[in-house]
């Protein structure tokens, strides 16, 4: 019956699928448009290749602090103004800094979308970087890392553990950036970032939604073809050095609940060697953690009882050599040691065993399912296609992706576990809570 | 440059008076008396569906956070088919099952392909969860543990520590005083047949909805509804929510915890969902922090003086009077000056009122923004299920615009100075003293 399944699903989702249309301008921007006519609405998204990987040490999140500061004003249109304008037109907007990407969208009713070229293509050469709007945004980053990091016990063993697994790889800084270097950025230093790598030839222009491509590929030309390519400097590789061991470390913070992360440093698609290997560490992912018939809840959640919560991550899509991560939360009476030997216990099993024709099935029929749902949003399709093609992979693998899983066999999946999630490719992090409580009071006092 | 964007916004607004018109919320009642809301969304071979109970934690009782954890419990077994059983049923043919409680409901819902076998299996495992749900003991101990340590680990947040004494200091002894979740020491006392209890009062045809979004014909629909509502007991509509009595004067408190910033909550109970005040406070509050990145107090705060990375204003309309919230989170030196500004700039807007050229701005934003607000059957669910549930008006979505419109610069001001006292304000803040 599941064989079945696969060959209905492919059938009626190829009658589905929309065709990613791409041009690339005479200065070297890249344009893909995705049409999608279900409602009158269009999204527009514009991609820069940098992100916190890209960072020198003593700048560590500078990328993310220009992506703040591209909403400061242009000459032509002063600080706010930019929001404004998409307000007004009844848009939604924002903008996020990644490890390898930096991104800025907008949404809009359909009719409406030379409003968002017009004025991105603005800020992409003409940004006003101003000392006094530095300052302000400064204080705001420092807020934020404040509200993500510092007052989060588990977002900070995250940025230890980072910090630990990689050596060389400029993986091993957060994107929001090192305190001190946030409170250190120079105007100049943003200036030079922003000369750097704002320039049509380092971007790519995703649109989706209710629109025709040859349309916006005229429109895209009218607002961006005369902004002038620049020699974009070529990267440093700085590949990650060879580890040779477990590495361990134990992090005391005020909290209530201990937590384990546990980190194996593999491939991502763009650095392997066989394609096929990230594929099948990607289903690797979804037989541990994908849906609650995967067996980290099955197992460790529902029949051992030992994880109260657990998890898995991988991102086959990273521009560098990736982690492989485990985290987890033991239940009352169990320990982190407990929740790490079975951890442990699952992937020695994977090495072992190829799994079940059933359960390499179940994963695929989500991947199918998924690649159906997420049709649903067009952010999500936009999304899609612009991380694909910024860190180099090109957008055509994301088209790709549903059938590549679907070529993965069981003793791929054993394959890729036996070969990468080895104990010497393994950083460990736990975190062992302090008493929060003697610090912990309340005052009441009434006004009026 | 901007003559110029001015002349493309203009040629664009009047070469396109919208078309378009989604599909209209088609409403029945199954044979039995159970009540439909239907809107087709060819073109993608999918349905969304959601179950709504009037079984939120308003109907908690003394047993805080019992809506929420029957709610859990439902899919770890029903009928023949144990907890892994029914995970693989779903995960084997792509469906997705999910479940939450919020103040005034609880709800299950089923995202699935349409492709008739796929739906089959989906369909009919939803059908026993909601209808043979088993509620062992086992399942039971183990997800209330679950709930306890995340109920613990969320003390080490700052801003879970300032919700849950914000609702206590805005509702006082009203049901909707605590948190949906519940606390550590009413769950501990929780037993299995309160649990079941609970199940049998609210988890009944006449207190429910359904709402269903997807690529099926109406007789599909139909058909899918008949079968699901014939499995649940008639049972009886949940009582009226109690009234909210406002708070008695005005207070402020901190809690002193071990973190670099302080989050500051402000408000108090201030709108039903079927509000006659409804469009100019959702409105006004659009222009004061609802609307991200060029509200009032975003600008305040955030633009002018770098004070927080969010900050805002919203209300949360329920049955009865849902709250008026606004919040930041500063460092500690600054949280005393960061209120003082919150409050200042609610002071402003009541007192004076938003400018003409705010409140334009404001409907331009809403109204040219329309269609966004259900671009995807997931968020059409959304309104759709909240359009069923608190019994709106059909053509809600469709009149949304023109009522949006109709506000005026009087009509906020006078609103917000008669149903946002802050002569009663609640305020909290929760952080490191210096």
């Amino acid at each position: 019956m599941i064989v079945r399944l696969f060959i209905l699903l492919f059938y009626s989702f190829s009658i589905h699928a929309a065709e990613v249309q791409e041009r690339v301008l005479t200065n070297g921007l890249k344009v893909l448009v995705k049409e999608e006519h279900r409602s009158p609405v269009v999204v527009s998204q514009i991609w820069y290749k940098v992100g916190s990987s890209y960072e020198p040490s003593g700048i560590t999140g500078i990328s993310h602090m220009l992506e703040h500061m591209m909403f400061k004003g242009t000459d032509n249109y002063p600080a706010g103004k930019f929001s404004e304008i998409i307000a007004e037109n009844g848009g939604r907007e924002n903008a996020f800094t990644g490890r390898d990407y930096t991104a800025y969208f907008q949404t809009l009713e359909k009719s409406r979308l030379a409003i968002s070229f017009e004025l991105e293509a603005d800020r992409m050469r003409n940004l006003h970087l101003l000392a006094e709007e530095l300052d302000k945004e400064l204080q705001v980053v420092m807020e934020e890392r404040r509200m993500r990091t510092e007052d989060n016990p588990r977002a900070k063993l995250q940025e230890y553990l980072m910090a630990m697994a990689y050596f060389s790889s400029p993986y091993k800084n957060p994107v929001i950036g090192w305190p001190s270097d946030i409170e250190n950025y120079q105007l100049a230093d943003l200036q030079q970032w922003y000369q750097q790598w704002y320039a049509p030839n380092n971007a790519t222009l995703v649109v989706a939604g209710d629109v025709q491509a040859e349309e916006v590929f005229k429109l895209a030309e009218q607002y961006f073809g005369a902004i002038p390519s620049e020699k974009i400097k070529t990267l440093k590789p700085q590949p990650e050095i060879e580890q040779v061991g477990v590495r361990r470390m134990t992090v005391k913070l005020p909290a209530e609940v201990p937590y384990i992360l546990m980190a194996y440093k593999v491939p991502s698609l763009k650095t392997v060697d066989q394609e096929w290997e990230a594929y099948a560490l990607d289903v690797l992912a979804a037989v541990l953690d994908g849906g609650d018939s995967s067996r980290l809840p099955a197992r460790l959640q529902r029949g051992q009882q030992i994880a109260s919560s657990v998890g898995v991550g991988y991102d086959l899509g990273a521009r560098l050599e990736e982690l492989f991560m485990f985290e987890a939360t033991p239940v009352k009476g169990k320990t982190l040691l407990d929740m790490e030997i079975a951890l442990k216990s699952e992937i020695r099993e994977l090495q072992r065993e190829t799994m079940s024709a059933k359960e390499l099935a179940r994963v695929k029929a989500q991947v199918m399912a998924d690649s159906v749902y997420e049709q649903d949003s067009l952010f999500y399709q936009g999304m899609k296609l612009g991380m694909a093609e910024t860190v180099g992979l090109g957008w055509q693998k994301s088209e790709q992706y549903r059938e590549k899983i679907n070529q993965v066999t069981a003793e791929q999946v054993r394959l890729v576990a036996d070969k990468y999630l080895l104990e010497s490719q393994l950083s460990i992090a736990y975190l062992e809570p302090q008493s929060m409580r003697a610090n912990t009071t309340a005052g009441v006092n009434h006004a009026h | 440059m901007r003559i110029k964007l001015l002349l493309v916004t203009l040629l664009f607004s009047l070469a396109s008076v919208p078309a378009f018109a989604f599909q209209p919320i088609k409403h029945w009642q199954t044979s039995q008396g159970g009540q439909v809301y239907f809107v087709a969304s060819p073109g993608l071979p999918m349905v969304d569906m959601r179950l709504v109970f009037d079984a939120g934690s308003v109907r908690d009782g003394k047993h805080h956070g019992i809506a929420s954890l029957t709610n859990s419990l439902l899919e770890t077994g029903a009928g023949q088919w144990n907890v892994d059983q029914i995970a693989q049923r779903f995960d084997a043919v792509g469906a997705e099952y999910s479940s939450a409680a919020d103040q005034d409901t609880s709800w299950v819902g089923l995202r699935s392909l349409t492709q008739a076998d796929l739906l089959e299996q989906a369909l009919s495992t939803f059908e026993k969860i909601i209808s043979q749900p088993r509620f062992e003991q086992d399942q039971f101990q183990r997800i209330k543990q679950q709930t306890l340590i995340g109920l613990k680990q969320q003390q080490e947040q700052p801003g879970f520590i300032a919700e849950k004494t914000f609702y206590k200091s805005i509702y006082g002894e009203h049901p909707y005083a605590h948190l949906v979740v519940g606390e550590i020491k009413t769950l501990q006392k929780m037993s299995l047949s309160d649990i079941q209890q609970f199940y049998q009062q609210y988890y009944v045809r006449n207190n429910a909805v359904l709402a269903i979004v997807g690529d099926l014909t109406e007789q599909q629909a139909q058909q899918m509804a008949e079968t699901l509502f014939k499995q649940l007991k008639q049972g009886a509509k949940a009582k009226p929510v109690p009234h909210v009595s406002l708070p008695a004067k005005a207070s402020q408190e901190h809690i002193n915890f071990p973190s670099t910033q302080t989050h500051v909550l402000a408000g108090l109970p201030a709108l039903r969902r079927k509000d006659v005040d409804y469009f100019p406070l959702y409105v006004g509050n659009h222009i004061l922090g609802g609307s991200g990145l060029v509200s009032l107090l975003f600008n305040e705060i955030r633009e002018k003086r770098g004070l927080a990375y969010s900050a805002y204003s919203y209300f949360m309309p329920l049955e009865e009077l849902g709250p008026f919230t606004m919040g930041l989170q500063t460092q500690n030196k600054q949280s005393a000056m960061a209120i003082e500004l919150m409050q200042k700039t609610l002071a402003d807007f009541i007192h004076l009122g938003p400018t003409q050229e705010q409140l334009i701005a404001a409907q331009k934003n809403l109204t040219g923004g329309f269609v966004l607000r259900f671009d995807s059957n997931k968020k059409l669910l959304d309104y759709v299920a909240m359009i069923a549930f608190y019994q709106l008006p059909l053509d809600y979505l469709d009149s949304f615009p023109d009522k949006v419109s109709q506000v005026t610069v009087d009509e906020i001001k006078s609103v917000f100075q008669r149903r946002v006292n802050t002569d009663l304000l609640q305020i909290i803040s929760v952080g490191g003293q210096e």
